[in-house]
């Protein structure tokens, strides 16, 4: 009886319930640890910032399983471990986007100026000019690549969802527009160039031509978004609908649509987004040129994008007044592109329907 | 009493046949160009057979002038996957798993940023910055790892070479694997991952057992998408890259293999006669190999959505 009593008594002693573990500041000391080894023979040796900012990662990851195995076994130790690699992938990746931002705002914003909006870059050599008519350019094909993609995309989504669900016409298309958004854009470009040859001869060059090439990149886009709109319109505002006689089509263009329109919407803005910034296509059919062309239908038009390529790899003589202006268009297009991702977040969070549920 | 009107109206019914055949005309379309995309490229590229040396960049028939093209831009890729996946993969983690729920949106919200960022931009970021900052570590690269045929040197000083090129296309293709992969990652029944941690699984072995079965073919094909928006990326590889159309797999000198698509876009514009047949020609041997891998990529999603369904 007393040996019995004497084991439990001593259980707690021998055979601990909890398992040791680190205390919770174990990570911020490692990271200063490793901060300061990294840094002072860094700051003693002259190195820069990266290999320094490396080898402290490399400690911390090291360091830290390292002690966790030696107090709290391995398990433990490769939780730590997939964790320390995680947030330093993620840190990786920040650094082109932190890096690449920087630039562009550092060298862009030097070269805005009231001149760099509203000139074109007629008859300028070297020093001025500006990128008024690559803006005309890229707001003419991007609004006839919306005109064409808009209503062949929205339709087409309709059609996947309200008419041809579960048919095998309807499985073949929504695979194939996936796979369609895949297409390379330069492949895009080919084939409208490849179309309009056609019709136009060899060496055809015009603006509407860009546009049917983004309009092939962003069809896929549209229909997507539009189908995923659709699904999530509730079947009971169809079936009301019905039950008041009102007809299909009137349901689908007075009632699903109306429905996913804030949806719809943001998808085609993202889908804007996305071609508005394109090169290869505009490269291959749009083509380039130094004046400003308000005629989607004949002569090169230039945009934005192909601007940039143009005037940072054929800067001309001297080199710099072109690759500031580069910089300075880079810097426009990132923010028409951010403009439009921002606003079709705004829109897709104030004006979505309120489904009360 | 007879008089009641049984049938609908013939109006409405008229405008329910219009909008269902422009509906299915829409989609149909959409079909039509898809294959017009082929049959227009196969019309444009088919005369490049007969194509001269001369054409051809002094290379006796087009598939020894498309092969250096075809293995550069397979190179390119297959780098820029090797580090875009398991980065994905876990910035993807950090989104659905590891970030405080708070931080997780910003942090996704960052990782789209990557993906609005047009390819041209990148060409910039990637001579102005990325080269010249590779280009001094490709010295070191093969002072200490020259052994290796992939570091044999000589090293490019300005860093425009195919594994910058790489880099660049990694960054590109990190946003498409990472937003897919997130959602995939996200879907994991909480059940799953509640049981797994009930039995006292750490967080990485709860990930482990839960999350990456259950996605593994949401991952596989989110990786053969971000393949293919690599092997089809143009402008940045073009602008980075400072091409002379070898086969090799010296990864830091300052010869290397092109791309195919970067080869039609610094060749097009002052193309003319058969050289824009057989730049087509190469165009549609892209468009072949893209379109598989999607195809692939697909057909992977899709199997595992019916598995998911029973």
């Amino acid at each position: 009886m007393t040996s019995t009593q004497d084991r439990v008594a001593a259980a707690p002693a021998s055979i601990p319930l909890t398992r040791p573990q680190l205390p919770s500041w174990a990570p911020l000391l490692v990271a200063v640890v490793a901060v300061a080894a990294a840094a002072l023979p860094g700051l003693l040796l002259g190195w820069g910032l990266a290999p320094m900012v490396l080898i402290a990662v490399v400690i911390f990851v090291v360091a830290l399983p390292t002690w966790s195995s030696a107090v709290e076994g391995s398990r433990k130790a490769q939780d730590r471990l997939a964790a320390a690699l995680v947030w330093a992938g993620f840190g990786l990746a920040m650094i082109p986007l932190g890096t690449l931002m920087w630039q562009v705002i550092s060298n862009g914003v030097p070269v805005l100026s009231a001149e760099f909006f509203t000139y074109s870059m007629r008859n300028v050599v070297g020093e001025g000019g500006g990128i008024y008519h690559a803006i005309i350019g890229t707001v003419i094909v991007t609004a006839c690549a919306a005109l064409i993609s808009v209503p062949i995309g929205v339709m087409a989504g309709v059609y996947l969802i309200e008419y041809g669900a579960g048919s095998r016409i309807a499985r073949v298309v929504t695979f194939l527009v996936d796979v369609m958004t895949g297409i390379p854009s330069i492949v895009a470009g080919l084939f409208a160039y490849a179309l309009f040859v056609l019709f136009f001869g060899p060496g055809v060059r015009m603006g509407i031509g860009g546009a049917v090439a983004l309009s092939v990149l962003m069809i896929p886009i549209v229909v997507r978004s539009t189908e995923e709109m659709l699904k999530l319109v509730p079947d009971e505002l169809r079936e009301a609908s019905y039950a008041l006689g009102v007809p299909k089509w009137r349901t689908i263009t007075k009632v699903v649509l109306p429905t996913a329109m804030a949806g719809i919407v943001t998808g085609v803005t993202l889908a804007v987004a996305r071609v508005a910034g394109e090169t290869a296509p505009l490269l291959i059919i749009a083509g380039d040129t130094d004046s400003v062309n308000f005629n989607a239908f004949a002569e090169r038009m230039a945009t934005l994008p192909v601007y940039i390529y143009y005037s940072y790899m054929q800067p001309g003589i001297p080199p710099e007044f072109g690759q500031e202006r580069a910089w300075g268009a880079a810097l426009v297009l990132i923010a028409i592109v951010m403009a439009l991702n921002i606003l079709a977040r705004f829109i897709s969070r104030y004006f979505a329907p309120k489904t009360g549920r | 009493m007879t008089a009641v009107q049984l049938e609908r109206p013939t109006t409405s019914r008229r405008g329910d046949a219009v909008f269902k055949a422009l509906a299915t005309a829409a989609a149909v379309l959409i079909l039509v160009a898809l294959a017009g995309v082929a049959v227009f490229l196969t019309l444009e590229g088919m005369p490049a057979l007969q194509a001269e040396p001369g054409a051809l960049g002094g290379k006796d028939n087009i598939v020894l002038y498309v092969w250096p093209l075809v293995f550069g831009t397979l190179l390119a890729a297959f780098l820029a996957i090797l580090m875009a996946a398991p980065l994905s993969i876990g910035l993807a983690l950090v989104i659905s798993h590891y970030a405080p729920r708070r931080l997780a949106k910003p942090i996704g919200y960052l990782i789209d940023l990557l993906a609005a960022v047009p390819s041209v931009v990148y060409g910039l970021w990637g001579i102005e910055f990325l080269g010249p900052r590779l280009g001094t570590s490709y010295g070191w690269l093969e002072d200490n790892l020259g052994f290796l045929p992939f570091f044999e040197g000589p090293a490019s000083g300005s860093g425009r070479t195919i594994l910058t090129a790489s880099v660049v296309l990694a960054v590109m293709a990190l946003p498409i694997i990472t937003a897919i992969c997130r959602e995939i990652f996200s879907q994991t029944p909480t059940l799953h991952q509640e049981a797994a941690l009930a039995l006292g699984a750490t967080r990485w072995e709860m990930i482990r057992m839960t999350v990456f079965p259950y996605g593994r073919s949401g991952m596989i094909s989110a990786v053969m998408l971000g393949l293919g928006r690599a092997l089809g990326e143009t402008m940045a590889v073009a602008m980075v890259l400072s091409a002379t159309g070898v086969v090799t797999f010296n990864l830091i000198s300052s010869v290397n293999p092109s791309t195919i698509a970067a080869n039609i876009a610094l060749g097009f514009p002052e193309a003319s006669g058969i050289k824009v047949n057989v730049l087509i020609f190469s165009g549609l041997v892209l468009f072949l190999i893209t379109f598989v891998v999607n195809f692939l990529g697909r057909l992977i999603a899709a199997r595992g959505q019916i598995k998911e369904g029973r």
